[in-house]
């Protein structure tokens, strides 16, 4: 026995053996014990809790939900508000950020005071706190009968901020979205696909271009052919009684989490963008100057190109987190993923299947979000002789 | 002839960084109108009108035109100590001190040594528990139930990190393992819980453990709380220093094993020091995230310093005194995680010089 454990082989399959069955014996100890506390409390485990009625509303919903409707769905209201809740936060902190990280690199020592101060403030706060802080505010705006009124278009008050709306029913909106995500794809593919890759560039560039016009009218017929019918295409918000009437109310929920998460993220990103840009070297806008580009064409189509490209790995993993930071949103109340979650063990009790959606859910989420940005920075980064620094 | 070189002076410095060109100089004087009317309505609604005493809080409330500091001079006990017993707050006061000492000391360069930082914590941290919890040296025990404020945050921090330190250690050592199944384990586990958001590893241990655990071992929820997030920063922190022990270079390792040292030899004498020097900018960012994190376990329902101000301004007499609050909060975060990045930021550019 004792020769047998000289041998390096046999030693290493011991301790390959120990650590992963060592794994496994943990996971079978939970899984007994959850089984056993189950059945004292009378519940059942597996998954056809899914196909029952939840019985409780949620307060804002993408798709048509009412407490008839089944775990399923409410989860499906939960993921489909959170990829909302992340495209619009994420894309806001993308603006903001880039502004912030040019405004920080751009040699007025005004313009980078400005974005230093903006960065080291929001960033040495918790997201947290600054999520709680605009919801404090939003929630603390006047009445709607005394709400702030913006030009007759946008309203603010305590209960929402109104903006005015398309009436297009929510197919058509879903189908513009499907539609952009196909385009996505089929750009993506034109890009990086090796049957395209004797395409002439300029070739290219017009079939992009047409790819993406060709979105855009059918974005617009679709809007068109989905117009609710016997009312006026655009609809504006309008006090009637104590409250307004038409347009599109954003709940101080949502906004305090859009608001907090972009102002957070854009500080982060904004660092990134900065390191992007100090990343370019010098070579490359004198390069620019000297072939008698202004300064505006230099930043716009050598800096800004280059420096996007050389922060896409880092960005990739900070979408990634800020993705995961949307949760935050059960603070104030925001109806996400992890919210109606976390409602669901309460009302269900299926405490273990539960947990496994959401784990499930957000694996799948971020792994594709990262696979989706890998292949952006395939299809944009610099590959062999482009690369000068 | 030679050409001296002259130093620019302060005006063709100020010309340079301000007023360069046509654009330059509308930018300075467009933002620089910003700035004046930020800063001077900050000052006006913060310092010119605003009311500082708890004595005349008549002066505060709807319509007021400055800021209402009177609900910290009545409310800032509250903030910082939470529930913890009136009488008894001096001790969780110099918890706070003595944590901050602790994080101060390991600082300086003479307790950098895997021993003296060890013995530096645990001793820190033993002090901080016995302070706050008592029942030694005839202080009153006061119970985990009763903690809040800024030593409930603290104490969070300063045992995640405690925890999830060594933890991330032996992580990482396990991914890189030479054995394939113990290092692709390894991976997955630490692929995974990076991917899942801390909130929802933190009700998972605070709400879920139970369920899963024989009931001897589950603990009380504080403490299943802390091992959770200790566990997720151990896996961000592993990976951080797989990082640092990938810029080694090989033959670190090797000429280790040509000498004939032993595994635990190699690792503890060569590989890890060298890791956590290469690691360590990313390190203090990690704590960083990790201190500002600790505001999650509000939502878990712990009275840490941003739930309890919640709870300052949650009272009828207090309730339009938000913004002062959240304010105040967030400059005591903000001393805490610009000092610490402050210093990050010092060290990098230290070993920038170190390495030249």
């Amino acid at each position: 026995m004792t020769a047998l454990l000289k041998q390096k082989s046999v030693r290493d399959a011991v301790y390959q053996i120990g650590f992963v069955g060592a794994l496994l014996a943990l996971i079978v100890m939970f899984a007994l014990s959850a089984r056993s506390n189950l059945e004292a409390q009378g519940l059942t485990s597996g998954f056809g809790f899914l196909a029952r009625s939840t019985g409780w509303g949620v307060s804002f919903s993408l798709i048509e939900f009412d407490s008839n409707d089944t775990y399923l769905r409410v989860i499906c209201v939960g993921l489909l508000n959170s990829l909302f809740l992340g495209a619009i936060a994420l894309s806001l902190a993308t603006v903001l950020g880039t502004a912030i990280g040019v405004m920080r690199v751009s040699g007025n020592r005004m313009a980078e005071l400005i974005g230093t101060t903006f960065v080291e403030t929001f960033r040495n706060v918790p997201l947290l706190l600054q999520v709680f802080f605009w919801y404090a505010i939003l929630t603390a705006l006047p009445r709607p009968r005394d709400g702030i009124d913006l030009g007759g278009i946008v309203f603010l008050s305590g209960r929402g901020i109104y903006l005015p709306g398309l009436n297009v029913g929510g197919g058509a909106v879903l189908l513009v979205f499907v539609a952009l995500v196909a385009t996505l794809g089929l750009w993506l593919w034109l890009k990086n696909a090796r049957r395209f890759a004797r395409m002439a560039p300029a070739r290219k560039v017009r079939v992009s271009r047409s790819l993406w016009l060709g979105w855009v009218l059918l974005a617009v017929a679709l809007l068109w052919a989905g117009r609710i019918a016997g009312t006026d295409l655009l609809t504006l918000p309008y006090l009637k009684g104590l409250n307004y009437a038409g347009g599109i109310r954003v709940s101080p929920e949502l906004l305090a989490c859009i608001v907090g998460i972009s102002i957070y993220g854009a500080a982060y990103i904004g660092e990134i963008v900065r390191a992007g840009f100090n990343a370019v070297g010098p070579g490359q806008s004198e390069a620019g100057h000297a072939l008698g580009l202004s300064t505006w064409q230099t930043f716009t189509r050598i800096r800004l190109p280059l420096a996007i490209r050389a922060v896409m790995p880092t960005l990739i993993n900070q979408y990634v987190w800020l993705f995961k930071s949307t949760t935050v949103g059960i603070a104030v109340g925001f109806v996400d993923f992890f919210m109606v979650i976390s409602t669901s063990i309460n009302q269900s009790g299926q405490t273990l299947e539960l947990i496994a959606i959401l784990m499930g859910g957000f694996l799948m989420i971020n792994y594709s979000l990262a696979w989706v940005l890998n292949r952006v920075n395939d299809a944009i980064r610099l590959k062999g002789t482009q690369l000068r620094s | 002839m030679a050409r001296t070189y002259h130093p620019p002076t302060a005006l063709q410095r100020i010309r340079r960084g301000y007023f360069s060109n046509r654009l330059d100089t509308a930018m300075t004087l467009g933002f620089g109108a910003f700035v004046a009317w930020a800063l001077w309505s900050l000052a006006d609604w913060g310092i010119v009108n605003a009311v500082w005493s708890a004595e005349n809080r008549e002066a505060c409330g709807h319509g007021a035109e400055g800021a209402c500091w009177a609900v910290i001079d009545a409310r800032w006990r509250l903030i910082l100590f939470g529930l913890y017993p009136f009488e008894e707050q001096w001790r969780s006061a110099l918890a706070c001190v003595v944590m901050v000492l602790v994080g101060g000391l390991s600082c300086l360069p003479p307790f950098w040594s895997a021993r003296r930082i060890a013995a530096l914590w645990i001793g820190g941290f033993a002090a901080f528990y016995i302070l706050m919890r008592g029942g030694f040296f005839g202080l009153p025990e006061v119970f985990e139930q009763n903690w809040g404020g800024l030593s409930l945050t603290l104490f969070i921090f300063a045992s995640v990190t405690l925890l999830g330190m060594p933890l991330a250690v032996v992580f990482a050592l396990l991914r890189r393992s030479d054995l394939p199944w113990i290092a692709r384990t390894m991976g997955l586990v630490i692929d995974t819980i990076r991917s899942l958001p801390l909130l929802s590893i933190m009700f998972t241990f605070a709400i879920v453990l139970p369920f899963v655990l024989p009931g001897w071992l589950t603990g009380d929820k504080l403490y299943r709380v802390i091992v959770g997030y200790a566990l997720f920063f151990a896996c961000y922190q592993a990976e951080i220093l797989r990082g640092g022990m990938q810029a080694l270079p090989a033959g670190q390792e090797e000429a280790a094993k040509a000498l004939g040292m032993s595994y635990w030899h190699r690792i503890g004498h060569i590989v890890l020091p060298q890791t956590f020097r290469n690691a360590l900018p990313p390190t203090i960012n990690q704590l960083v995230i990790t201190f500002k994190e600790t505001s999650l376990v509000a939502i878990i329902g712990f009275f840490e310093v941003l739930a309890s101000g919640n709870a300052a301004y949650g009272t009828s007499e207090w309730n339009f005194a938000h913004v002062e609050v959240y304010c105040f909060v967030a400059l005591i975060y903000f001393v805490f995680v610009f000092a610490l990045s402050r210093y990050g930021a010092y060290l990098e550019r230290r070993m920038a010089v170190a390495s030249r």
